[in-house]
């Protein structure tokens, strides 16, 4: 128990001194997750709302499909970019093994399903008066299904802190793609899991408290911004 | 001139038929308002005007264009109408946004639709709640919400659905008066659909009755009250025991009202010799032997005509100088052994009578 007490210490330590190479880590992890985070919401959104404005046959397979995935574990999103992206995969020629590319691309497929599917369920959370209500309001179509999507920005953005929060936490993709290279693909989670295995559980412990904390201030940050609209 | 005609209108919900060959005309400048039961049809039939659903047949003619024709732009006819829902829906934004936002997607909100937005503010009494959260309303300052956001574009055609049902009287008297005050200032043709036939007497100019989907009658709202088409019309219009008679003296809020030759104690205001319609239930009338000394004002003479049972229940119709529907128990008729023929008394308080002013519609 006493490491847990070093850790915090510790971890208050790094971050008030400014180590340069876990302000390195921690930045990296930063960027990486939300270059994440912002592909997946760009490609994510407008797949959910398509889903939910369109009535098909088989959308409630679809839907379940989605949910599924929900617990596709790190390392099979790993393996599967491993085999496109290695040199003898059909990606291989782009050499995109061991980059902080890799890294992304892994992470955007782990949190695409979380991110549609919750998007779906927002949307749907909305109250049908809303879409009657914008169209009798002279709204087009395109502008009643933005006005939806507005109203249902409270439970957007919840979607969109948890698929930041899954990707900034995952480790098995960001090994397995980016290798842990020092000062490279280095990032927090990784860095956590190299020095367990090394044995300094308290610097692993207090990057784990860095990396809580980062999740921390980007969900609060983006509570302040929504609660201005 | 009528702005809009709808022409043999059907809609269908699997095999059920939601509304049935309805062809109605409105005036320019009208308050026209829909009254039937809940289920009639009356939300199917707003709903289709307003294009948010496709009829299974029919057109709507609106301003003489077929706006049920697939080639015409719906967004563009929808423009020209507003709705407001029965459930009070506001976004989840500010109050002034709420009122803006038909402005905001017509790409036409300047300055002075700013200021136009702030000044319908303050007619429907919420002047300084442009910046509170539309959520935190109540229901009735919701529906006066969804009302300016309905006339803030100033539309040729006001759809209201049952815009009072869920509100208390205060917020129903505010949102009739200002329905009625955006109509006599701006000229606006309104349509409203209403289960309260009382409603629909103070509002509207005329009253389309839809029952089961259909358009049983259309008329002025005396025309429906006094002669409607059929029993069941007057079943729901309620309309038992409804007399018309004129105020023969006025004592302190205590009207007496000449029906039939006979004097009838009510409470109301009118003055003198004013023409009025009464209305007393058939619930409130007390058959008594003897003149019962009681609060009751009212005790006429007179003798049963019919006696029909329904249920539990038995309506019995007497004859005091104009035929008085009363409903009483089974039990009663039993143990006072009413029959045809018999003379009694039938009571009813003042304020049992519901006056009403002859309108000179």
């Amino acid at each position: 128990m006493q490491e847990i007490w070093q850790a915090l210490v510790q971890s208050v330590n790094l971050i008030v001194s400014l180590d340069p190479e876990v302000i390195q880590i921690s930045l990296r992890s930063l960027y990486i997750s939300g270059c994440s985070i912002l592909i997946a919401a760009l490609f994510c959104i407008p797949v959910g709302g398509l889903i939910h404005f369109h009535d098909f046959s088989g959308k409630r397979v679809v839907i379940n499909i989605i949910q599924t995935f929900y617990s596709l574990p790190t390392v099979v999103v790993g393996l599967m970019v491993f085999l496109f992206i290695s040199r003898s995969g059909p990606l291989g020629g782009l050499e995109l093994m061991f980059t902080p590319t890799a890294v992304v691309i892994g992470q955007v497929i782990l949190i695409m399903p979380v991110l549609t599917g919750m998007t779906i369920s927002a949307l749907s959370g909305v109250d049908r008066a809303i879409r009657d209500t914008a169209l009798s309001s002279g709204a087009s179509n395109a502008q009643a299904m933005w006005a939806i999507l507005f109203e249902a920005r409270f439970a957007v953005v919840g979607a969109l802190i948890l698929g930041f929060g899954r990707a900034i936490s995952e480790v098995g993709a960001a090994l397995m793609l980016g290798g842990n290279i020092r000062g490279y693909t280095r990032i927090l989670t990784t860095a956590i899991s190299l020095e367990t295995q090394r044995g300094d559980l308290v610097l692993a412990l207090a990057l784990g408290i860095i990396l809580i904390s980062i999740a921390m201030v980007v969900s609060i940050t983006m509570n302040i911004l929504l609660q201005r609209y | 001139m009528a702005i809009l005609e709808t022409m043999d209108l059907e809609q269908r919900a699997g095999a059920s038929v939601l509304l049935s060959k309805v062809s109605l005309s409105v005036e320019k400048g009208e308050i026209f308002a829909v009254i039937g039961p809940t289920g009639a049809g009356k939300t199917t039939l707003l709903r289709l005007i307003n294009l948010l659903d496709r009829p299974a047949a029919g057109d709507i003619i609106f301003d003489g264009q077929k706006i049920t024709d697939p080639s015409c732009d719906t967004v563009k006819a929808r423009r020209r109408m507003a709705m407001v829902f029965q459930k009070p829906a506001v976004f989840n934004n500010t109050v002034y946004e709420n009122v803006a936002y038909p402005l905001k997607v017509r790409g036409t909100h300047g300055k002075t639709e700013k200021s136009a937005v702030h000044q319908l503010l303050e007619t429907i009494g919420l002047g300084g709640y442009a910046r509170r959260k539309a959520k935190t309303l109540s229901g009735g300052e919701a529906q006066r919400v969804a009302l300016a956001r309905a006339v803030v574009v100033k539309p040729d055609l006001l759809l209201l659905d049952e815009p009072t049902a869920n509100l208390d009287p205060v917020n129903v008297k505010m949102i009739e008066e200002l329905v009625m005050r955006f109509n006599r200032e701006r000229g606006l043709t309104v349509i409203m659909s209403t289960h309260d036939m009382q409603q629909a007497q103070r509002v509207a100019n005329r009253i389309g009755v839809l029952m089961n989907g259909q358009l049983v009658q259309v008329g002025r709202p005396g025309d429906i009250f006094y002669s409607p088409d059929n029993a069941r019309i007057a079943g729901f219009v309620g309309m038992r025991n409804m007399f018309r008679g004129y105020i023969v003296r006025n004592e302190l809020g205590i009207a007496v009202i000449n029906i039939g030759g006979r004097d009838i104690q009510t409470v109301s205001d009118l003055p003198v010799e004013s023409a009025v319609e009464i209305y007393i239930r058939p619930e409130d009338v007390v058959l008594a032997m003897t003149a019962a000394s009681s609060s009751a004002r009212n005790n006429l003479r007179c003798s049963i005509t019919s006696l029909s049972s329904i249920g539990p229940l038995c309506t019995v119709t007497v004859d005091c100088g104009f035929p008085l529907e009363v409903l009483v128990t089974d039990k009663s008729v039993v143990e006072m052994g009413l029959s045809q023929g018999q003379e009694l008394y039938a009571s009813f308080k003042a304020s049992a009578v519901r006056v009403l002013p002859s309108m000179p519609r």
